[in-house]
């Protein structure tokens, strides 16, 4: 069955999305992320969606439910950039993505995903295991 | 259609180097004519060759006309007014090139037709389809104007909404001027834009110059600013006046998620604070 | 106004959704739509694209390019003989979806468009009608 790889870099797990993706791929991709979250022990995922052309509701929603488990399951999201037009159409369809977390280019994802880590290990008196 | 030649086409064929130098005296002596802005040489071209197209268009009498002689008639007028209205010709002048054929054709008419009749049939036939070439020709001019006007007003626009780098990972759109739907989409595509290009986290709005803002013009700040979150980046909205402020409150547009500052200095030591830079000045004796 | 050409196309897999968004977008480039304007007539396709598919049971979509004095633009059909919209107030609705969704797409496509028109009869399907004109 098609895929979309999942790599994995250190404790983060990096997703490119291409031009399009199909419903069903889409649902394969929530299930076999979140799947890689456990088993990676992964505290970062990152999806980068910087060739993808258009973001619609079901895609939009998917991105919303990636991050919610990823955080029920101890990661963060970050999605990685959003092209203008699609962040105009987007919120013009009436979705604000509000609890996901964005940034323009992977050199300010991953920095944002380090320092939450750096909190985080602060916050675990540094026995990060 | 073995119709017969009308009789204005023949005469035109047999007179036409008269006409033509008539024709041609006649425009260059007119109130109309504009020796500051076209070359005689190009004027004597394209009467001449206006001229044999009318003279094609007019070969068939009544409404059979031929459909290809207009065809290349109208496309010639089309062209003639694009390059004047261009040229900074009015309507006016522009039709003139059509309307003053009549005098040097009805002069011809009248010293070759003894007949009365036949004098008025050909004299009311020929006005009839030189009006229409001249509405044509007016018609055209005013198109081409159109399209003249919608290219500057849109010049106009980008020029009127830079879009400014102030500091790494910061860029400033200070906004000047009444904003309507239309040019505040343009506005914002423009921001965002340039929030790529340059990889600015945060984006600054200043409206100090904007004297009003309508539910419209507010929904599509805040879908800017909803529209940068979603990329990556922030944004700050600067110099919102009082009587925005109460405007934006009257319209019940929800401002809770956005930074807003009094002043765009303001804005830009939140901006440089958040971009991790720092501001001290040298040489104060403490 | 004149229609310069027309052509369907089936969906009744997410396969075919996700051409509908491919032909979608080959049309409003070939209109001259800008950037902005063709993400969102591709978005409201493919919204209403899925709509047809999981609620309609399948349908077709019919895309026609027109012609006017000033303009030129994109109008798209979706048509299915599914089960219909019985409170269509309801369902044009932002949040109101009876599957899994988050209901924004009739709405959603409808703000993305310059014209939409839905018709649905119960037990008799749905056809929604969407136009977006290129700006000059
Ligand atoms: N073609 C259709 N046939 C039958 N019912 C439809 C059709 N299209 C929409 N509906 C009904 O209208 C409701 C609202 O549709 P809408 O597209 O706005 O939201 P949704 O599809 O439920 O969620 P979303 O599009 O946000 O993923 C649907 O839940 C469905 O009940
Ligand atoms: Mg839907």
């Amino acid at each position: 069955m098609e895929r979309i790889p999942i790599l994995k870099m250190g404790r983060v797990l990096l997703v490119t999305i291409q031009v399009d993706m199909h419903d069903r791929l889409a649902m394969t991709l929530q299930d076999d992320l979140t799947e890689r979250i456990v088993q990676d022990r992964a505290h970062g995922v990152l999806i980068d969606i910087s060739s993808l052309e258009i973001v619609d509701s079901f895609m939009g929603r998917m991105i919303a439910n990636i991050a919610g488990m990823a955080r029920v399951l101890d990661a963060e999201t970050v999605v990685v950039g959003m092209r203008p037009a699609v962040a105009i159409t987007l919120v013009e369809l009436g979705m604000t993505l509000s609890g996901v977390k964005t940034a323009l280019n992977m050199d300010t994802a991953m920095a944002m995903l380090m320092a939450s880590f750096a909190d985080k290990e602060h916050f675990n008196g540094g026995s990060q295991g | 259609m073995a119709e017969q030649e009308s009789k204005v086409a023949q005469l035109l064929k047999k007179h036409e180097q008269d006409v033509l130098q008539k024709w041609l005296s006649y425009q260059m002596s007119s109130m109309t004519w504009r020796a500051d802005l076209m070359k005689e040489s190009d004027l004597r071209e394209q009467s001449r060759e206006f001229l044999q197209l009318f003279i094609e268009v007019s070969q068939q009498s009544g409404p059979g006309a031929d459909a290809a002689a207009w065809k290349s008639a109208k496309e010639m007028l089309a062209e003639v007014s694009r390059s004047r209205a261009m040229q900074g010709f009015s309507p006016s002048e522009t039709a003139m090139f059509v309307f003053s054929l009549k005098q040097p054709l009805f002069d011809t008419l009248r010293r070759e037709l003894n007949d009365v009749e036949e004098l008025s049939r050909e004299v009311w036939s020929t006005t009839t389809l030189l009006d229409k070439l001249g509405l044509y020709t007016v018609e055209a001019y005013q198109q081409s104007r159109e399209s003249v006007i919608a290219r500057q007003q849109q010049e106009l626009l980008e020029l009127s909404t830079p879009v400014v780098q102030l500091w790494d990972h910061i860029v400033a759109l200070p906004l000047i001027g009444t904003l309507d739907s239309a040019r505040t989409q343009v506005v914002m595509e423009r921001l965002l834009e340039k929030v790529v290009q340059t990889g600015a986290s945060i984006a600054i709005i200043d409206i100090t110059g904007v004297p009003t803002v309508d539910t419209l013009v507010a929904q599509h700040l805040l879908k800017t600013v909803a529209a940068a979150r979603l990329m990556g980046a922030d944004c700050i909205i600067s110099g919102i006046r009082p009587q925005i402020a109460q405007t934006i409150v009257h319209l019940g547009v929800n401002l809770a998620d956005v930074i807003t500052k009094a002043t765009l200095a303001d804005a830009f030591a939140v901006a440089l604070q958040r971009t991790g830079a720092r501001v001290t000045r040298v040489g104060v004796k403490e | 106004m004149v229609v310069l050409k027309d052509e369907s196309a089936p969906i009744r897999s997410s396969i075919d959704v996700m051409r509908v968004r491919q032909i979608v977008r080959e049309w409003a480039v070939s209109l001259g739509f800008s950037l902005v304007d063709q993400t969102k007539v591709v978005t409201a396709a493919s919204e209403l694209a899925r709509n047809t598919m999981v609620y309609g049971g399948g349908g077709e979509l019919r895309m026609e390019a027109l012609n006017s004095d000033t303009r030129r633009g994109l109008r798209l059909t979706f048509s299915d003989q599914g089960p219909g919209i019985a409170d269509m107030e309801q369902a044009m609705k932002d949040g109101f979806s009876t599957g899994a969704g988050l209901g924004l797409g009739l709405g959603g496509a409808k703000r993305l468009a310059n014209e939409f028109a839905i018709d649905s009869r119960p037990g008799q399907g749905t056809t929604v009608t969407i136009l977006r004109w290129n700006k000059l």
